[in-house]
């Protein structure tokens, strides 16, 4: 009896999560599918069909905004590693007492709106600013030209939204570094650089690719930071989607653009995965010990 | 301190060599100074942005006009900001409490036991992360468009459960794998029945994890715009008001509110980690066995 039980707890003990997203995760991605599939306006009600011309379609007119978004995203992700990892790097090794508050800042961010961070980074980058006057005085921004509503913006906008989900994993893997590795590095005469990359970076690989996943793969389907910081020529992938779903109501389009972007980001993923060695991203190491 | 400038003066020529000696000891830190900073201004933006004085509706101009403290006196003198943000307080609290409780369990069933299915479990908690918002929402709009489902602070309720699950998890499991489980055993040897155990030994000390995870989860959930922008129908919670009013002219009101809640937060926080300290000494305090 208690035999049976304890090989059943376990699935009792998940039952209720595992529901929850089976119903409202992996459900919703089969009634996606079949959305993409329809044909019809919204008008008309949409009949169900065998559309797979919706996929193409779909893609034909909005490349361009997909390949930016991707533009984007790998920009914003590597700023953010460039950023991320010295600062990981001085919170988890260097900081002593100052750790927690450190930490601490970095993930501030999360306790004000997404939506109002964004709008504040408006007020930085705005015409008006004392930034603006800073760029235009250095030179870096010709004096007619403006920050807000170009590339640069948007791209600066989801840098630093994504940034936290960058830092954490790194400093989690660098915080597990043994020190006395180091110094073994260096009682074998190694050099600093040599030092790091034969032990540092190693160990803090599966930080690095966490991070990169956790903010490339969001930043691709952001539209908030395109919407607000961006102008014309600026709208990402997201932007589109969201516009044929909630604004243009066309449907079948809208899902079948949701599954080509989600296709080219797992391809993406998969080729860099294949790169940089998978395990890291599945926290089962952590588990096994 | 004139002693010091004659100090460093009469060193003369060494001084540049000194000082780029000293920023190069220091480069880490320096960078993670300003790294920090700059993770910092849009928030002290926010906050100094509370005192406009605002355009000559109240509403935010991207210029700092005149400083005032009418629109702290007067915070809850926007009825449709208090609204929104009364929504977002409800709908975060309920979804708090719902994914923590189940995430939780998922936590306890994936670190304590061994079943069939594990792999996929994992698999099912890590996607929901690793898919881009504007997928999950259109997904859940999909399926309950099909339904022909009214969209509203239900469908906000299921959609904010959903993306909580995953985190909740994630942070309760990793408090779990640290766990001594000795101590349940001297319970259990002492005839503790198992759910006595649970509720006076194992669940105190999981506490510290678990009240992160359900920080996280109010977080993620009154932060959410993207997901609550597909299936929130006519519902407005503070996000969403916020992105409706972008497009108007934001009330001076939102960047009070908003800094009120991000004090709130670094309190709650603050109290948080103070607690965990505190049960931490009491635990080292503990004799030795």
């Amino acid at each position: 009896m208690t035999g049976v039980r304890r090989r059943l707890a376990p699935y009792g003990l998940l039952g209720p999560g595992a529901i929850w997203l089976a119903l409202f995760f992996v459900i919703p991605m089969y009634f996606m599918g079949e959305l993409a599939l329809r044909e019809g306006t919204f008008t008309e009600g949409f009949r169900s069909a065998f559309e797979i011309s919706n996929f193409s379609d779909s893609l034909s007119g909005n490349t361009e905004q997909l390949l930016r978004s991707f533009w984007y995203a790998g920009a914003a992700t590597v700023i953010a590693l460039l950023i991320a990892y010295p600062l990981a790097y001085a919170i988890a090794l260097r900081a002593g007492r100052w750790k927690l508050l450190l930490l601490f800042a970095v993930i501030a961010p999360f306790f004000t709106t997404y939506l109002i961070r964004t709008i504040a980074w408006k007020t930085i980058l705005a015409d008006e600013s004392p930034l603006l006057d800073v760029l235009h005085f250095l030179s870096l921004v010709p004096d007619d030209g403006r920050v807000l509503a170009t590339s640069g913006a948007v791209i600066a906008g989801l840098t630093y939204n994504f940034l936290p989900f960058m830092i954490l994993p790194i400093y989690a893997s660098l915080e597990r570094l043994d020190t006395s590795l180091i110094e073994a590095g260096k009682d074998l005469y190694a050099s600093a650089t040599q030092t790091f990359l034969r032990v540092t970076l190693p160990i803090s690989m599966p930080g690095i690719v966490a991070g990169v996943l956790l903010t490339f793969i969001p930043a691709v389907g952001d539209y908030v930071n395109a919407e607000l910081l961006g102008g014309t020529g600026t709208s990402m992938i997201g932007n589109v989607i969201q516009s044929l779903y909630l604004e243009q109501r066309n449907y079948p389009e809208a899902a079948a653009l949701s599954f080509v972007m989600m296709a080219a980001i797992l391809a993406v993923v998969l080729i860099y995965l294949r790169v940089a060695g998978t395990g890291a991203f599945m926290g089962e190491e952590e588990e096994r010990r | 301190m004139m002693e010091a400038a004659t100090a460093t003066a009469r060193t003369g020529p060494a001084l540049p060599a000194r000082a780029w000696r000293w920023l190069r000891r220091n480069a880490l830190l320096i960078f993670a100074g300003l790294a920090v900073l700059y993770m910092l201004v849009p928030i002290l933006v926010i906050a100094a942005f509370s005192f406009d004085s605002g355009n000559a509706q109240g509403e935010l101009d991207f210029a700092f006009n005149a400083f005032t403290f009418e629109y702290w006196r007067n915070a809850f003198g926007n009825p449709d900001v208090n609204d929104s943000m009364i929504k977002s307080l409800q709908l975060a609290s309920l979804s708090m409490v719902v994914s923590t409780a189940i995430g939780t369990l998922m936590a306890l069933a994936l670190v304590r036991h061994q079943f069939f299915g594990r792999r996929a479990t994992n698999l099912l908690i890590i996607l929901p992360m690793a898919t881009p918002e504007i997928v999950i929402g259109a997904a859940l709009l999909s399926m309950f468009i099909t339904y022909n489902l009214d969209l509203g602070l239900t469908t906000l309720f299921i959609a904010h459960v959903m993306f909580s699950i995953s985190f909740v998890v994630v942070i309760v499991r990793s408090r779990l794998i640290g766990f001594d489980r000795s101590i349940e055993e001297a319970a259990a040897d002492l005839g503790s029945p198992p759910l006595t155990t649970f509720r006076t030994v194992t669940l105190p000390l999981l506490a510290p994890g678990i009240v992160a995870a359900a920080l996280l989860a109010f977080a993620l959930s009154i932060d959410d715009f993207v997901i609550s922008n597909f299936n929130s129908g006519t519902t407005v919670t503070f996000p969403l008001y916020i992105f409706g009013a972008s497009l108007r002219g934001i009330p001076i009101q939102v960047n009070v509110l908003a800094t009120m809640l991000f004090a709130v937060t670094v309190i709650a926080i603050a109290l948080v980690l103070w607690q965990q300290r505190r049960a931490e000494q009491m635990a080292a305090v503990r004799p030795d066995v």
